[in-house]
This record gives structure tokens, sequence and C-alpha cells, in this order.
């Protein structure tokens, strides 16, 4: 069946992310800024990604707009081999919590939530019922080491511990892709690892992973490098750890 | 829809803000014990002037007559101006269809004695419809009948403090009291809601005063009660029309008030009532400003506690929540506390008004001060209402801003 074949073959090459001629403003008064100029970026599933760039780069609206958290002006972007399009804040919402799961630089944590309550709220939004949520949350949690943490607030934890939590978090929906900016911009270099390894952990698992960082020794450590200057794509490379893992 | 869920984040959100809850929660219960205050106030207020008229009939009407001040037809100012029978019997006959109730009066004071006691009381000689005029309560015994007024008895109806008078404890029905010197058998005693003196009264038939006491067909006034159907102004242009009628049937100038009146009590009604509605609409304008006050007041802290927790709905949206279930959080958490303040702030005004109850009926007429079921009812709904705005058009605000501008607030 010649047919079935080429469905595998569509599915192993099945782009995770796929972004075409993406451009991006912002109106600032009466100008505005062009920040994104024409990027075209394809990222498969399983792929570990960081996007390497100074600020005003552009890398954070990039992320923003794969994140659904904004929308671009002009070209196409696909997720999962949807077509991203007249986007109102229902459907990104639905998608977000179906296929993403976010890190962010300062963390993001409900101050009032403990740990647990915390990684259990992407589930609330799923759907999934209180008992349900808080077993799920408790595996994850202790998939980050922090199962002891589970009942403490966030301002009872070390900024490493919060980022753990966080990525907990983001791991709970299983979702397809997770999106990191500046993962590690609030740590020093200790936690650094520790959660850059957490990453790799998830990736090796066979998770799409996507980092934005200007630190690079943190892009060292992912498998594709791609650097941005002025809104535009000035080179794309795998790393080392990427050749390595082919020739595993 | 109870969903167990989204209570346990309002509350964790309540409790998490406790200071913030209770400020808002204290505007409105503030503003509804104000609203209740107000209303209980004016509803005793109310209660005084009904109870103030409760002494006669609503629908009573009184024919007086004095001497005339203006000359008419030849006759001279200061006659005396005297009813009789047929003139009661006139109004009987032309209005018989405006008319529910009739009775002439004539007062006598007389001393009345029961063996050892005697004392003097205001007697009235009545038509057994003197009843219903009077609000007449029978405690024992009868009232007047027409048997009575036919056979022009010898009978009375004492006041319930006459027969304590004269009596004490003892029985009173069937003695015979000696009156001006002649024996009335004693057939009723009554009591009255007007007051002390109004049972200090004694009632005889009208045509046995008439023969024993001058032997003429005079009386003093008449007494109707206009037929219920009527409505205000009809009741008032009967009482109007029937002036006009006796002035001319007695010789009296048109305008002659000193010599014949009619006291209509629907006039009195009418102006009671106006006032009243005067008053109310005071009231509730006043009191709608209090609530309105009180509902800015809860949505100028939504409003901030929305701006303060903007960062928040940002990262729930990050991960997943759809805009109306940060809408229905909101709201849900604002009508919570609207209600909930609201209620205490009912209670504690319903509470107030108990305690006031009629301790301050004898110095500013209010006379058991307290709100009525519909207004508690309309009260509440428009506290969960205002709660509903209150929180809606903030959250609805907060939940349009873009993700990526939420979580960049702080």
């Amino acid at each position: 069946m010649p047919l079935n074949i080429e469905y595998f073959r569509e599915k192993i090459n099945q782009q995770m992310i796929k972004i075409e001629k993406l451009h991006k403003s912002y109106p600032i008064g009466k100008e505005s800024i062009h920040v994104l100029k024409g990027i075209d970026l394809h990222i498969k599933e399983g792929e570990f990604v960081s996007i390497m760039g100074s600020s005003g780069s552009g890398k954070s609206t990039l992320l923003n707009i794969v994140g659904l958290l904004d929308i671009h002006d002009e070209g196409n972007y696909y997720l999962n081999g949807e077509l991203i399009k007249d986007m109102n804040e229902k459907k990104a919402a639905i998608l977000r919590n179906k296929f993403l799961g976010f890190v962010f630089q300062s963390f993001n944590l409900i101050s009032y939530k403990t740990a647990l309550e915390n990684v259990a709220l992407p589930l609330y939004y799923k759907g999934v019922n209180r008992k349900d949520r808080l077993e799920i949350a408790m595996d994850y949690l202790e998939k980050v080491g922090l199962k002891e943490w589970a009942n403490h607030l966030p301002n009872e934890l070390s900024g490493g511990q919060k980022q753990r939590v966080a990525i907990a978090r983001a791991l709970v929906t299983k979702p397809k892709v997770v999106l990191a900016d500046e993962p590690t911009g609030a740590l020093d270099s200790t936690t650094t690892d520790s959660v850059m390894d957490l990453l790799k952990d998830i990736n090796n698992e066979g998770m799409t992973v996507f980092v934005i960082t200007h630190e690079e020794e943190v892009a060292a450590q992912t498998k594709r490098i791609v650097r941005l200057k002025d809104g535009i794509i000035v080179s794309d490379e795998l790393t080392k750890n990427a050749k390595q893992a082919s020739h595993v | 829809m109870f969903d167990i869920d989204r209570w346990r984040e309002i509350f964790q959100s309540i409790n998490k803000n406790r200071l913030r809850s209770a400020l808002s929660g204290f505007t409105v219960a503030f503003a509804i014990l104000l609203f209740t205050l107000l209303f209980g106030i004016v509803s005793g207020l109310s209660n005084s002037f009904k109870s103030a008229f409760a002494d006669d009939a609503q629908n009573s009407m009184f024919v007086r007559v004095w001497q005339t001040s203006k000359p008419y037809k030849g006759l001279q100012t200061g006659r005396t101006v005297q009813l009789k029978n047929s003139d009661f019997n006139y109004v009987k006959d032309e209005y018989a269809a405006k008319i529910q109730y009739q009775s002439a009066r004539i007062y006598k004071n007389f001393t009345l004695k029961y063996k050892n006691e005697a004392n003097s009381y205001s007697v009235r000689a009545v038509h057994p419809d003197h009843q219903f005029l009077e609000k007449t309560i029978i405690d024992e015994g009868r009232y007047l009948n027409e048997k009575d007024l036919q056979e022009k008895s010898k009978v009375i109806v004492i006041g319930r403090l006459i027969k304590e008078d004269l009596f004490g404890e003892k029985p009173a029905l069937g003695k015979r009291i000696n009156m001006n010197g002649s024996s009335y058998l004693v057939i009723g005693i009554f009591s009255d809601e007007g007051g002390d003196n109004e049972e200090r009264l004694a009632y005889i038939p009208i045509t046995t005063a008439q023969m024993i006491y001058g032997n003429n067909d005079y009386i003093s006034q008449i007494n109707l009660g206009y037929n219920p159907d009527l409505n205000l102004d009809q009741a008032i242009s009967f009482g109007n029309q029937l002036e006009r009628d006796l002035r001319s049937k007695l010789n009296i100038h048109p305008d002659d008030q000193s010599a014949l009146s009619v006291r209509n009590m629907a006039e009195a009604n009418k102006n009671v009532g106006s006032f009243m509605a005067i008053l109310y609409a005071i009231v509730i304008l006043v009191g709608s400003g209090t609530l309105i006050a009180g509902i800015i007041g809860i949505s100028n802290i939504m409003i901030f506690v929305i701006k303060e927790r903007t960062k928040e709905f940002g990262i729930r949206k990050a991960l997943g929540a759809q805009p109306l279930s940060i809408v229905w959080m909101v709201v849900q958490e604002s009508v919570f506390i609207t209600t909930i303040a609201g209620y205490l702030g009912l209670s504690l005004g319903t509470y107030l008004l108990s305690l006031i109850g009629d301790s301050l009926e004898e110095d500013y007429f209010i006379k058991d001060p307290s709100v009525s079921t519909e207004i508690v009812v309309g009260a509440t709904l428009v506290l969960i209402i205002s709660g509903l705005i209150a929180g809606y058009i903030p959250a609805k605000r907060a939940a349009n801003i873009k993700p990526i501008e939420a979580l960049r607030a702080d």
C-alpha cells in the first residue's frame, strides 16, 4: 500500500512549526517599527532550538507570535500543520492549552497558589477534575525534583526552584512545544545548569523545545542555533550536540 | 451551574485579599444599611398616619351644622341651623347608591349610676349603622338594632371603661343603669381603637333620645359611610355635592362654611396619600442615590483589583484560560461579595429597626418601623445586579487585554 508509506513519510517530516515570510511591526506614535522583516523558519517535531540575538533583534516578538500571545501582520504560520489565521482570544486560548507550554524569565507563578496548585492550573483550564489534576501535577513536581515543596508558596522557593515549578507547569498538559523565554535569565550559573539539564531531558523524551536566550553557553547546550539580527535570520546551524545525537 | 473549582478559586482570591474584599463589602453593606433604615423609618411614619385615622372608618363623612355667618334669602346672620329627621331621610333617599352606612347623632351628657357608683359621661344617641362608622368593637352582648329604634327601647351600650368604673370586675350585661332618672338595660359592652375617650362613651337608640329628651325630631349631626366602590375623587365630589344640596335645602348661603360643612375622610385620605407618596418618592430618590454610591464604590474597587491582577490574568491566559472564564471569575467574586455584604447590611438594618420598635412613636411619630418583604427582595436583586455590573465592566476590559500586554504589566 504505497499510500500508507506516503502518509508515514509525511508524518516523519511533520513540521511542528512552519513560518514563511513573517512580518511584524509595532506602531509607536505615528511611526511604526518594523520588528520582524520576513522570517522563514521550519522546526520539526523533537528539535531543541535556541533563538539568539541582542535585545531589539526581534527574538521575543518571534516567540510571542509562535506562542500565540501576539499576532503577525504578514506571512504564514503553521502550528502542528494548522494555519494560524484569524485567531480570536478564545481559539488562541484553546490552542495554547492544547499544544504549548510556556517558561518565562520571571517565572510568572501565581503568588497566592502553592507550587502544586500552580502546576495544576493548566489542567483546570483543560477541564480535568480536581483529584486527577493534583495527582498529575504531583507527578510532574516529582519529575523536577520538588515533590517535598509541593505545598509551599512561590515566595518560599529559590529562583531555581521557581523555574523548575514553571517547567513542571509547562509540561503538565503534555504540550507539543515548550516555549522558553530567557528561562535562565534570572538565575545564577549553577541553577542555570540544572534548568538546562531539565530542558535537555525533556527534549530527549521527544518534546520540541524552543528557547530564546542571549547567553552563548545556554545556546550551546541546544541542538540548533538560529541567530536573529534586526529582524532577519543571519545564521541557522546545528550544534555539535545535534551531530553527536545523530551519530549515536 | 455550581462549579466547585471556580468557587475554590474565588475563595482563594478573597482570602488572599482580605482587606480589599472587606473594604468593598463594607461599601455595599453600609449603603444597604442606610437604605434599609431610611425605608424603615418612612414606613414607620406611614404607620403612624394610618393609626391616627384608625379611630373612624376610612370612608366616613360627617355633616355638621352651627350658626349662619351670611344672610341668605331674607334670613339673618347668626341663625342656628337645626338638622332634623327629614334631612336625614332626604340624604338617605337621594343618595342611596352612594352610601354604605348612615347614622344620625345626638350628643348628650348624663350621669350614669349603678348602685353606689355614679359618674358623668358623654352619651350618643345613634342609628345601628353607627357601629360600622365608628368601628366600634363589641366585646360582650350586642349593639343597637332596628327593633330597639322602632320600639324606642331604653337600652344602652356602654364603653369598656364605663363598665370598669361602674361595675368593676362584676358582670354588667343585663343589669340596669340609672341615667338621668330613667332606667336603661345594658345590652352590650364595647371597645374602640380610638383611645380611652372613645371607650368612656355610651350609645342609646336615637328614637328613644328624641322621645324622652325634648320630644322632637332634632338631630345634631349626620354621619355617613360612602360606598367603598367610589374612588377618592368620586367620593370627594359626592361630599361636595351633598354639601351644596343640604345648604340649599336648609336655606344656607352656598359659601357659608361655618353654617354647614361636610368633613370628608376621602379628602384627608387623599392629602395623606399624596403626602406619603411624596415622602416615598424622596426616600426612593435618596435611597437609590445611596445604592448607586455603593455600586460606584464597589466598581472603583473592582477596577483597582483588576488592574492589580492584570498580570495574573495574563498568566492564566498563557496557560489556556479563555476570556470568558476570566470574566466569570471576577463577576462571580464581585456578586458573591456584594450579596453577602448586602445581606449583612440588610440584617443589621432590620435588627436596628426592630430595636427602635415603637420607642420613637411619642416624640417622632415613628411607629413600628420595618421593611416589607418586597423591599428586601428588591434590594437583594439590586445588589446582585449591581455586583454583576460592578464586576462585569472592568472584567470584560481586563479579559480583552492581549496576553502579551497583560504579562508585561506589574
